[in-house]
């Protein structure tokens, strides 16, 4: 039976060794955060981390997998959320359905751990994740709020204030907006 | 089935949880949490009383809406589906903003279709779709909340024998200065529950303006599970002795299943059993959904190809195309002469444009888990109508409804999708119906959800308009000629053959949908011409497809005219004061008329849909080789109250990437069937796509619009003007690879 190590730990997995990793992760493991999108790794909602690299699993055989390859899935990173990357996603309040958040965040922490300061460049090549609620603008807003480079801020927000509609229209800056 | 929503994380590892019936309460709780270690993921159906730990506390009734724990935490109950959009949160802030509750202490229950019947439907209309969440329960909801603060003021009143209206009330805590008591919410509720409520309707609600929670930009209640793992959506849901299934229906829309040999997959490991689902899927059923999806794949299945299967998508648009000019189309507007006026006009402008059915691709794939025992039957599923479920559920079992229950998991996404259409449930239920007493839940693969969506109509418009030698419109004759939503859903919609709903933000009455220019002589027609494609409503429905159509449309007209685009938009619009100060807010915001960077244009439209006002501009630049990129939108609306202005902008943004499907996605047809099965073929924004986002709210107070949708309609639009100033070619035939360009 293929053996997998997940998030620390060893399961032995009752499946065909073509299955792909997502399927073991999500029904023999019962880990269900790693998400199908598309089975043919085009969207990144299955995205986990193998030794420290940020796969796709819904492509991924069981059979390319050793028992010594380090999985973790978003439930390994933190037992309470409070990795920086996923304290910058509450902080922001990224998410909206939240189906595609597991794979986003995958992809964001392993861009983070090879590029602590990552430019508008590098998160357009790195994070490929397709998010039909199209929460793009506070994802990058996220990854640099968890890479520290001061460029926080998701939404941008004019706030008008007239009865009419035809007032001066009062701008309320990005910081503010996503909190209270 | 309730699902609890709380600022905590939904990590803890919950440990032993026994599943009875308590036949005093019909509450539920879904406990879906990732247990440390094993990160066993459980869905049990729980009594009241037997909630895990985060849920502990009895909670007291104070009204259906309003539960009162006493330690003074609130759980407020929603009726709608939460998909992303936010309206759990903006439904919670209206209760609070009226109970004055702390805002620190609410949580969110959602309610379950089998509860709303019991109690006579207490909750109303669960239906999630139209943006209607907020604006379609506002009223009652803050009544709700109204009537319970005065139930538990009035209960304080009771207790230290003054009367009510010398107490005050401030974050769930009541004070009588007089005396100097103080009590809290979680004190008198148990009191407050025993008394009578007051008529709803009498209640005197706050004036928005003085807000103090609702109208804040409060950070959504929903989020904490969504960055762990934690949250169970229904694709999650993991029952005891589950089976698991994955289905094929007929590749070609009406063609029914002859016959499948499954003997080819007999003897696979896990594998129980091939069936017939209706007339024309086919589904395996297996102990898990890779092994029923492998053996599907492998089972040789026939489908008579019906006439269906000649259809194409060039005999489609043929067929669409003769309506433009036909004589069957109905007027919806018709003022003055527009045929004569453009006859004798001293310019003429003219144009067809083209627009494609498109998918909903939800991220969460059609699914759901159905149980059917002896004398209940039950489904877990994403619903955008959770009572719709529920029937779907009974009709196909033939359950009565008293004995079903629905089960409503925060959906991966909806977008129209997973509204009156329950056909997965029905799917499910069949299936089910052949393992009594066994779970069995049902997904479908990426393919089977881009082979059977019901997506949005196909559409083509002729425009024609006539200026004078001023360059004033003088006529303007709209054609739509397209498919009907309501010709394939909802039939009874439809009155004497005519469709208003195709001419969505055409229509001349104000309030919902209303067409922003006075033109003297304008004829607006729509030619209902159907296809064998199923279709749906598709985020912003046909304000989509008409707010291309006339917006780019304005825009070649503006050209002929010689003036500016918003300069001419501005001169129709003077009875129209409220499109007016939107549009004038997205300009101003979008610097319309300040100088761009060399290569790179403006475009602007405004449209309006689901009773709020949208302007959009759009700065874009176009390569040498096509490449279209999208710098910077600035979207400005009024939907007339702003519960939440960050979900607002949330879901502002969520517009600009839904609407890129009208630049760079299609779905075509050969063979009967629909070509385009994944995303390889399909294209779905991504983040290197999406331009800086900037948004516009410029609330007036006095309606209440939607949110969720009026944007999508003049994202395309903007985009589509800025290429027409980049290239001096009108963008008539979309997506953008038939004019060789491409988004970037």
């Amino acid at each position: 039976m293929p053996q997998l190590n997940i998030n620390g730990r060893s399961y032995e997995v009752d499946v065909e060794p073509d299955t792909p990793l997502l399927w073991a992760i999500r029904e023999q493991v019962g880990l269900t955060g790693t998400k199908y999108g598309c089975g043919v790794a085009q969207c990144g909602a299955c995205s986990v981390h193998l030794n420290g690299e940020v796969v796709r699993s819904c492509v991924m055989p069981v059979s390319a997998v050793k028992p010594s390859d380090k999985v973790v899935t978003i439930e390994g990173l933190s037992r309470d959320s409070s990795t920086r990357v996923q304290k910058a996603w509450v902080e922001l309040d990224v998410p909206q359905c939240g189906y595609c958040q597991s794979g986003q965040i995958m992809a964001a922490t392993a861009l983070l751990a090879k590029k602590p300061k990552p430019t508008d460049k590098d998160i357009d090549e790195a994070m490929t994740n397709i998010c039909r609620c199209g929460t793009y603008q506070r994802v990058r807003a996220a990854i640099h709020m968890a890479a520290g480079t001061g460029k926080g801020g998701g939404s941008v927000i004019h706030m008008g204030a007239g009865p009419t509609g035809d007032e001066k229209v009062a701008v309320v800056d990005e910081q503010s907006a996503g909190q209270a | 089935m309730s699902k609890k929503i709380s600022g905590k994380a939904a990590s803890k590892t919950t440990d032993k949880i026994t599943n009875r019936i308590d036949n005093i309460s019909r509450r539920r709780f879904i406990v879906g949490s990732a247990a440390a270690g094993s990160g066993l993921a459980l869905g049990f159906s729980l009594p009241f009383g037997a909630a895990p730990a985060s849920a502990q506390g009895a909670a007291t009734e104070v009204n259906a809406w309003v539960m009162i724990k006493p330690d003074d935490s609130c759980v407020i109950r929603v009726a709608r589906a939460e998909m992303g959009q936010g309206t759990h949160t903006g439904l919670a802030q209206l209760v609070a903003e009226e109970l004055e509750c702390d805002w620190k202490k609410v949580s969110i229950e959602q309610i379950t279709p089998g509860d709303n019947l019991a109690r006579k439907r207490v909750w109303r209309d669960m239906a999630t779709g139209g943006s209607r969440g907020i604006r379609g329960s506002e009223d009652y909801v803050r009544q709700s909340g109204a009537a319970a603060r005065i139930m538990l003021m009035q209960a304080a009143a009771n207790e230290w024998n003054v009367p009510v209206g010398e107490l005050t009330v401030s974050n769930g805590v009541i004070s009588h200065a007089a005396s100097g008591r103080k009590t809290s919410y979680g004190k008198v509720a148990t009191a407050a529950s025993k008394l009578t409520s007051p008529e709803l309707k009498s209640i005197k609600l706050k004036n928005p303006r003085e807000w103090k929670v609702a109208g804040k930009p409060m950070k959504r209640l929903d989020t904490a599970d969504k960055v762990n793992g934690g949250k169970v959506f229904s694709i999650d849901l993991k029952l005891p002795g589950m089976l698991h299934a994955a289905i094929k229906d007929a590749p070609v829309f009406g063609s029914k299943v002859v016959s499948f040999d499954d003997s080819k997959i007999k003897g696979r490991r896990g594998v129980r059993g091939a069936m017939k689902v209706g007339d024309t899927a086919v589904a395996v059923v297996a102990d898990s959904w890779w092994r029923a999806k492998t053996a599907l794949d492998a089972l040789p299945i026939v489908w008579d190809e019906s006439a269906n299967g000649k259809q194409s998508s060039a005999a489609i648009a043929a067929h669409l195309k003769e309506g433009l000019t036909s004589n069957d189309a109905f007027a919806d507007t018709n003022n003055g002469d527009a045929l004569t006026a453009i006859a004798g006009a001293a310019k003429k402008v003219e144009a067809v444009y083209s627009l494609p059915f498109l998918s909903h691709a939800c991220m969460e794939p059609n699914n759901c888990t159905v149980k059917i025992g002896a004398d209940k039957a039950e489904v877990w599923m994403p619903s955008q109508n959770a009572e719709a479920s529920l029937a779907a559920l009974s009709t196909a079992s033939g359950v009565p409804l008293a004995q079903c229950e629905a089960y409503n998991h925060g959906l991966g996404g909806g977008f129209g999708r997973r509204g009156g259409t329950q056909d997965y449930v029905r799917q499910a239920t069949l299936i089910a119906k052949q393992y009594p007493g066994t779970p069995v839940k049902l997904i479908w693969s990426r393919e089977e959800d881009q082979a059977h969506d019901f997506y949005r109509p196909i559409a083509q418009c002729k425009l024609s308009a006539g200026l004078d030698s001023s360059g004033n419109l003088t006529g303007l004759h709209v054609r739509v000629s397209g498919q009907s939503i309501n010709a394939w859903l909802a039939p009874h919609n439809i009155k004497d053959g005519k469709d208003r709903r195709q001419l969505q933000g055409f229509w001349p009455e104000p309030h919902d949908a209303q067409i922003g220019y006075t033109v003297p002589n304008m004829r607006i027609e729509y030619a209902m011409r159907n296809t064998h494609v199923p279709v749906g409503p598709w985020r912003g429905v046909n304000t989509n497809q008409n707010g291309i159509f006339l917006e780019c449309f304005m825009d070649e007209v503006a050209k002929t005219a010689g003036k500016d685009p918003l300069e001419f938009r501005r001169a129709l619009m003077k009875s129209h004061p409220k499109h007016l100060a939107v549009l004038n807010a997205a300009a101003e915001k979008g610097d319309w008329g300040k100088p761009l960077p060399k290569g790179v244009y403006r475009g602007i439209a405004q449209f309006m849909g689901y009773a709020s006002y949208s302007a959009a501009v759009a700065e874009v630049s176009v390569s040498s080789k096509g490449e279209v990129k999208v710098h910077r939108m600035v979207l400005a609306l009024n939907c007339g109250h702003a519960v939440n202005p960050a979900t607002i902008a949330a879901q502002v943004e969520g517009s600009v990437a839904y609407g890129f499907d009208s630049l760079q996605s299609e779905m075509t047809v050969q063979d009967g069937r629909v070509s385009e099965l994944n995303f390889h073929n399909y294209p779905i924004a991504r983040l290197a796509q999406m331009p800086k986002i900037e948004t516009v709210i410029v609330p007036t107070y006095d309606f209440w619009g939607g949110v969720g949708e009026p944007t999508i309609c003049v994202t395309a639009p903007a985009v589509l003007n800025a290429i027409f100033a980049a290239t001096g070619k009108p963008m008539h035939t979309l997506p953008l690879k038939h004019q060789g360009l491409t988004l970037i």
